[in-house]
């Protein structure tokens, strides 16, 4: 599979921060293929924001580059087709919404590339129908739930026809419920549409069912690979301050005590049928 | 006596007029003095309404809520009374901050006080050793630090009044597992330290599992169940019934009794489970 975003090398510091001090993102280099499901993990202050909005040239780096499908995020002429390529969903959905009902913020990307009407309408229908919030298009977005808020946001994006989403943090002001609507919404559109997700979190759960995960600290990618191989490395991520999943945490525990369950077990079922399992031997 | 008693507390939003929706619905709860008490219930289901009339910002629609035995709404300078007693720290606190300086911030409440300048400034000190601020940070804006550190300052400034009572509304919210561990932990250090009570709203279970004795569940403005983590997450098909999580640790052990292994009620965290588990296998006389 293609690339659809190559991050090569990239420095970047934020203007007027110490030059003396390492930089936000410290040669940085990644790929994203085509219709995957990448998780990006970080605590707070890892550069994983930073990196994010590099993504679709928000930010364009200091030093090395940044692809999108081949084009330099660098490149002026090319940045219209580059946002057009890669859209964006924020963490707070109240910073995002424009219009007072919820098919006009829909509409207020395409009606800005110029989409033609009988289009926008029918773009604005099939984003919403995506995301599971057509029954709500003509509410007002403040009366509306923070995860149908974050889902139309989500839409808005959608409705540019993207082939990549990049959505930083979206679920860090939801409650459990709107978590899940956002993260199933999320990974319908990579599964069954083919668009390439892009979740920045820190939440450990929502990278149980990535493709691939990438683990940042302090401005470097210091972990890749499948969730499994990245969470069995539970010395290394604690070290770096972040936590690995109860049920991984678990099985390390139980490991540690000679019981010989796989620590790469994710999800409680999987967990409980590898302890049941070992219990029996 | 508890410290903190409901008596049929119900609150209507926007009564008589086409809005009008029923937060709270006779809800009975008595709170013991130094107690931790958890609150969970889904998005809508009246947790933040019920701790919004703990230190009396939200009067209720009919009921009473009493303090030491006293309705906190019964008349102007009980309710005065009752702000500094009970301790409210909001949702997102960090954008409250409004003052020039770290201090100064933090200062506000015991300010308010009428507290002499001396007092106040060692309200200040210890409000912020509590909360992990460094003093490094006083003369800075507020609006300069990270989320995290501004979450503390915000903390620290409810803190800094002493309440007998701290109720935090999600403190935890937003923030990463490092930030959610050492807020937690600022808490139970203020409770070992004072003997407060505490009442901590939260939608992580894993929070609430792991430091709170008590926990109360809220659905649809009224209390569903009220008991020990124990007791609580043993219900485990009622508690996804209401649209919430339980720990991951209740839902392997579940999960694993399901599977014919034996494990006891009452583990929902990691470390019960672990050592339920291990005394499973020394029966088993497998090692």
């Amino acid at each position: 599979m293609e690339p659809i975003i190559q991050v090569k090398d990239v420095s970047f510091r934020y203007e007027g921060e110490d030059e003396s001090a390492a930089p936000v993102l410290d040669h940085v280099s990644l790929e994203i293929e085509a219709g995957s499901f990448v998780v990006i993990l970080g605590h707070n202050g890892s550069g994983k924001s930073t990196l994010a909005k590099h993504l679709n040239g928000i930010l364009v780096p200091d030093e090395g580059e940044v692809l999108v499908d081949g084009m330099d995020t660098k490149d002026d002429d090319k940045l219209l087709d580059i946002r057009r390529t890669v859209g964006m969903v924020f963490q707070n959905p109240d910073n995002q919404m424009v219009a007072s009902v919820v098919e006009d913020d829909v509409a207020f990307a395409p009606e800005n590339l110029g989409v033609p009407p009988d289009e926008i309408r029918a773009r604005v229908d099939e984003a919403l129908k995506l995301v599971g919030m057509y029954e709500f298009r003509d509410r007002a977005p403040h009366l509306l739930s923070g995860g149908q808020k974050q889902r139309v946001a989500i839409a808005g994006v959608i409705a540019m026809q993207p082939r990549c989403i990049v959505l930083d943090e979206p679920t860090a002001m939801l409650d459990p419920g709107g978590r899940r609507e956002v993260i199933e919404t999320v990974t319908r559109l990579c599964r069954e549409n083919g668009i390439t997700v892009v979740l920045i979190t820190h939440h450990m759960s929502e990278a149980v069912g990535a493709d691939k995960v990438f683990v940042m600290s302090a401005g470097h990618v210091i972990s890749e690979g499948t969730p499994e191989a990245v969470f069995s490395k539970v010395e290394a991520l604690r070290k770096e301050g972040l936590t690995v999943p109860d049920t991984v945490a678990l099985s390390w525990e139980l490991r540690g005590a000679g019981l010989d369950v796989p620590l790469a077990a994710l999800t409680p079922a999987d967990c409980a049928a590898g302890i049941a399992k070992a219990l029996q031997k | 006596m508890p410290v903190i008693k409901t008596e049929s507390l119900s609150h209507v939003y926007g009564a008589g007029g086409p809005f009008e929706s029923v937060a709270l619905d006779n809800v009975n709860i008595e709170i013991p003095q130094g107690a931790f008490v958890g609150i969970i219930g889904h998005t809508g289901s009246g947790k933040s309404t019920f701790v919004q009339h703990l230190n009396g910002l939200l009067a209720p629609t009919s009921g009473r809520v009493l303090l030491d035995g006293e309705d906190i709404n019964a008349d102007k300078k009980r309710r005065h009374d009752t702000r500094f007693k009970v301790g409210l720290v909001f949702q997102y606190p960090e954008y409250q901050l409004f003052e020039e300086t770290v201090a100064r911030d933090i200062a506000f409440g015991p300010r308010n006080m009428k507290l002499s300048k001396d007092e106040v400034s060692a309200r200040v000190r210890e409000a912020a050793f509590f909360c992990g601020v460094s003093e490094d940070l006083f003369e800075r804006s507020p609006l300069e630090l990270s989320g995290g550190q501004k979450r503390r300052v915000a903390i620290a400034g409810v803190i800094a009044m002493r309440p007998d009572i701290l109720v935090l509304d999600e403190p935890t919210a937003g923030l990463d597992p490092a930030g959610c561990a050492g807020i937690l932990k600022n808490i139970s250090d203020y409770r070992a330290a004072t003997g407060a009570t505490v009442v901590l709203v939260s939608h992580s279970m894993e929070d609430v599992a792991r430091i709170a004795e008590r926990l109360i569940v809220f659905d649809e403005g009224r209390v569903v169940m009220d008991g020990s983590p124990a007791e609580v997450f043993s219900h485990t098909a009622q508690l996804r019934a209401i649209g919430l999580d339980i720990p991951a640790a209740a839902d392997v052990a579940e999960k694993l009794r399901a599977l014919g292994v034996p494990v006891p009620d009452g583990c929902y965290t990691v470390e019960q489970l672990r050592d339920a588990v291990l005394a499973l296998r020394k029966e088993g006389g497998t090692c």
